[in-house]
C-alpha cells in the first residue's frame, strides 16, 4: 500500500488537496478509556470519492474511530489525516471540510425544517441566501421542498433522516462521515437513502459510513470489518467474499467475529 | 473574536425560548408568587400572641399590669383563669403560647419590700416566638417597675429606623428575590439548555462544526441571561409598584452589577452541565446548588452575622451574599460604587473563580 503524502496540503477551502489520493489515512490509531482499549492499533486508508464501509458489531470501536477522525475525541496514540489534514493538530481546519451525521439524526424537533437548515448552515458560516440556494440545488436528491414550514418533530423518520443528511452536506464537505445513518427507518427508506449516498459519492464526495446491517455492506466500494477494537479485514465486498469462499458478507462477518 | 457563526446559535436559542410558552409563563409567574409568599409571610415582628393570664393577686396593682399587657399589640389575652395548675393544660391544648402568672402575694410584697415576682411562661416549640414574647414582656415589666418605684428611666431611648422606617419586610425581601432568582434562573437555564443538547446528540453535531467551544457556550447562554435579566427588571418594577419598594439608587449601576452577577450564574450552570448527563439531574442540581445557599446562607432571611463560623465562611463564596448587599444598598439606600466597592469586588472575584473552574472542566470534557 502506498504511503499517502500527507505533507502536501492546500489551504484553499473546497479545493481538493492535490498530491494525494486519500481522503482519510489512519496509522496505528489507538484510543483507551482507562484500561479499556476501544480502538486498538488501527490502520487503513480511504480513497477519494469512495464509499468506505465500516462494519462491526455494537461496541467494536466504530463510533470511537469516527469521533477521533471528526475531532470529537483525541487519539491516545497513532496518527491520521482527513482531507490531508492532521487529526491531532489541524482539528479546526478539518471541521470545516467534513460533514457528520450520527445515528440519532441530531436535529432540533421544536424548530421548523427550514430553521434547522438555516441553523446548521449558519454554524458553518453560511448566510440564509446561500443556504436557500444550496437547498434548492439539493432538492432533486432530497425532495424536501414543501416541508420548509413543517415542525421537525412531525416528520416521519425517513424525512428526518434526509433532513439530517441535508444539514450535514450544506457546506459541501469533501468528506462525509455517517455513523449508522439508517437506524430506525424502514427498508424502503433505507434503500432510498443508500441511493442518495451513491449519488453523493459519484459527485466526488468521500463517504465514510458505519453500519451493522450486512446487506448495506454490499453498497460500499470497500469495506473494513472491525472486531473488538481491531480491523480484521479490509477490501472490496466481492474480494472479501472470494477470499473467504463465502457468498454473503454476513457469513464472512460471522466467521471473522465468532471464529 | 465573535464571528458570524455565533449569531445563528443565539437566534436558534431565542426560537426555543419563544416556542416553549409554558416554561416562559412559569418563569414569570414564579417570582410573583415568591414575592407574595415572602413579601407578606416573612414578618419578623410577631404580633397577636395568644396569652393566658392567671391573676391570683386581684388587686388594683395587678389589674393595672394586666391592662398594660392587654393594650400591647403583641399579645391577645384570650384566657383568664384562676388555677395556676391549669397552665400546662392550656399550653398543651394550644390555646395559648404565653402565660403570665401573678402570685397572691404580689401586691403585698410590692408594698412591703418593693420586690415582687411574676411568672412568665412561653411555648418553646416555636423558639423564635417564645424569645420575642419573653423580650416584650421583660421590657414592658421593666418599664413599669421603674416608673412604679418613682424612678425615672435612666436612659431614654430615641429609636429611629433608617431606610425602611416602617419595617416593611417586602422592602428587603423583593431585592432578595431578585438576587435569588437571577442566580437560580441563570444557572438552571444554562445547564439545562446545554444538557438538553447533550441528550439529543445535537451538541455533538455542533461540536463537529468549526464553531469554537466558547462560542457555543456564549451563544447558547446569552439568550437565557437576557431572559433572566428581563425577569429581574420585571420583579423590580413589580416590587416597586405593588409593594412600593423604593428605588433610590442608579438603574445603570444596578444593571451593570446584575450583568456581572448573571455571568457568575452562567459559570455555575456551565459547571453543572459538565457534571451531569440528563436534564432532570441538571435541574435538581441547579436548584440545590443555587437556591439552598442563596436562601439560607446569603443573608436573604437569616443574618450572616448570626451564623456559626464555618457557615459564615461558606457564605463568603455564595455569590448572592454580595449581590444582596449590592442590590439592597442601591435600592433602599441609594448607594453607588463608592460605598459598594467591597461587595462588588468580592462578587467579581467569586464569579471569576467559578468561571475559571467551569471553563477548565468544560475543556476537559470536550
Amino acid at each position: 500500500m502506498t504511503q499517502p503524502d500527507a505533507g502536501n496540503e492546500t489551504n484553499a477551502r473546497g479545493k481538493k488537496a492535490s498530491g494525494h489520493d486519500y481522503a482519510v489515512t489512519v496509522r496505528d490509531l489507538t484510543r483507551m478509556f482507562g484500561e479499556f482499549v476501544a480502538v486498538d492499533n488501527v490502520s487503513f486508508d480511504v480513497k477519494r470519492g469512495e464509499i468506505f464501509g465500516f462494519l462491526g458489531a455494537n461496541g467494536a470501536g466504530k463510533t470511537t474511530t469516527i469521533k477521533m477522525l471528526t475531532g470529537l475525541l483525541r487519539p491516545t496514540s497513532g496518527t491520521g489525516t482527513v482531507d490531508g489534514l492532521d487529526i491531532s493538530n489541524d482539528r479546526r481546519a478539518i471541521k470545516s471540510r467534513i460533514g457528520y451525521m450520527s445515528q440519532r439524526f441530531s436535529l432540533y424537533d421544536d424548530l421548523k425544517v427550514e430553521e434547522n437548515l438555516f441553523f446548521f448552515g449558519g454554524v458553518y458560516g453560511m448566510d440564509r441566501d446561500s443556504v436557500e440556494a444550496r437547498v434548492s440545488e439539493l432538492d432533486d436528491m432530497l425532495s424536501l421542498s414543501g416541508l420548509e414550514n413543517r415542525m421537525t418533530a412531525s416528520l416521519p423518520p425517513g424525512h428526518k433522516q434526509r433532513l439530517a443528511l441535508a444539514c450535514a452536506i450544506l457546506h459541501r464537505p469533501p468528506v462525509l462521515f455517517l455513523d449508522e445513518p439508517t437506524g430506525g427507518v424502514d427498508p424502503v427508506a433505507r434503500r432510498y437513502f443508500w441511493d442518495l449516498i451513491s449519488t453523493i459519492a459519484s459527485d466526488g464526495t468521500t463517504v465514510f459510513v458505519t453500519t451493522h446491517y450486512m446487506d448495506e455492506a454490499e453498497y460500499c466500494h470497500r469495506l473494513s470489518i472491525m472486531h473488538a477494537g481491531r480491523i480484521v479485514e479490509v477490501d472490496s465486498p466481492a474480494r472479501i467474499k472470494e477470499k473467504h469462499g463465502m457468498t454473503s458478507i454476513q457469513d464472512v462477518f460471522i466467521k471473522l467475529v465468532d471464529g | 473574536m465573535i464571528n458570524s457563526r455565533f449569531f445563528p446559535l443565539m437566534r436558534k436559542e431565542f426560537i426555543h425560548i419563544a416556542r416553549d410558552r409554558r416554561s416562559l409563563l412559569i418563569l414569570f409567574l414564579m417570582p410573583v408568587l415568591m414575592m407574595f409568599v415572602f413579601g407578606y409571610a416573612i414578618n419578623m415582628d410577631v404580633k397577636h400572641i395568644r396569652m393566658g393570664i392567671c391573676d391570683l393577686s386581684r388587686t388594683p396593682t395587678s389589674r393595672a399590669l394586666i391592662e398594660a399587657v392587654s393594650a400591647s399589640p403583641y399579645f391577645d389575652v384570650t384566657v383568664r383563669y384562676e388555677d395556676p395548675r391549669l397552665t400546662g393544660e392550656l399550653f398543651r391544648r394550644r390555646e395559648i403560647r404565653a402565660a403570665v402568672i401573678i402570685p397572691r402575694e404580689f401586691a403585698r410584697d410590692l408594698g412591703a419590700s418593693g420586690v415582687a415576682r411574676i411568672g412568665v411562661i412561653t411555648d418553646g416549640t416555636d423558639a423564635n416566638t417564645a424569645t420575642l414574647a419573653q423580650n416584650y414582656l421583660e421590657g414592658l415589666f421593666l418599664e413599669r417597675s421603674l416608673s412604679a418605684g418613682g424612678v425615672e428611666f435612666p436612659v431614654r431611648i430615641k429609636s429611629r429606623i433608617l431606610y425602611n422606617p416602617d419595617m416593611e419586610s417586602s422592602h428587603f425581601v423583593v431585592p432578595g428575590i431578585v438576587a435569588l432568582l437571577l442566580i437560580m434562573i441563570g444557572a438552571l437555564l444554562t445547564s439545562v439548555t446545554i444538557v438538553r443538547e447533550k441528550e439529543t446528540g445535537t451538541l455533538e453535531q455542533i461540536l463537529v462544526s468549526p464553531i469554537r467551544g466558547y462560542e457555543v457556550v456564549l451563544g447558547k447562554a446569552l439568550p437565557y441571561l437576557v431572559l433572566a435579566f428581563g425577569i429581574a427588571v420585571f420583579i423590580i418594577i413589580f416590587g416597586c409598584l405593588w409593594f412600593h419598594v423604593p428605588m433610590l439608587g442608579s438603574w445603570s449601576w444596578l444593571t451593570l452589577f446584575c450583568i456581572i452577577y448573571l455571568f457568575t450564574s452562567l459559570a455555575i450552570g456551565l459547571m453543572i452541565s459538565t457534571l451531569v448527563s440528563t436534564q432532570q439531574v441538571a435541574m435538581m442540581l441547579a436548584l440545590v446548588a443555587t437556591l439552598l445557599p442563596s436562601v439560607m446562607l446569603s443573608g436573604f432571611i437569616f443574618p450572616v452575622a448570626s451564623m456559626p463560623a464555618p457557615l459564615r465562611v461558606v457564605s463568603r463564596i455564595v455569590p448572592a451574599t454580595y449581590f444582596l448587599e449590592i442590590i439592597r444598598g442601591i435600592m433602599l439606600k441609594g448607594n453607588g460604587p463608592a460605598e459598594l466597592w467591597r461587595p462588588v469586588l468580592a462578587m467579581i472575584a467569586v464569579g471569576l473563580l467559578f468561571t475559571v473552574m467551569a471553563i477548565r472542566r468544560f475543556r476537559l470534557k470536550l
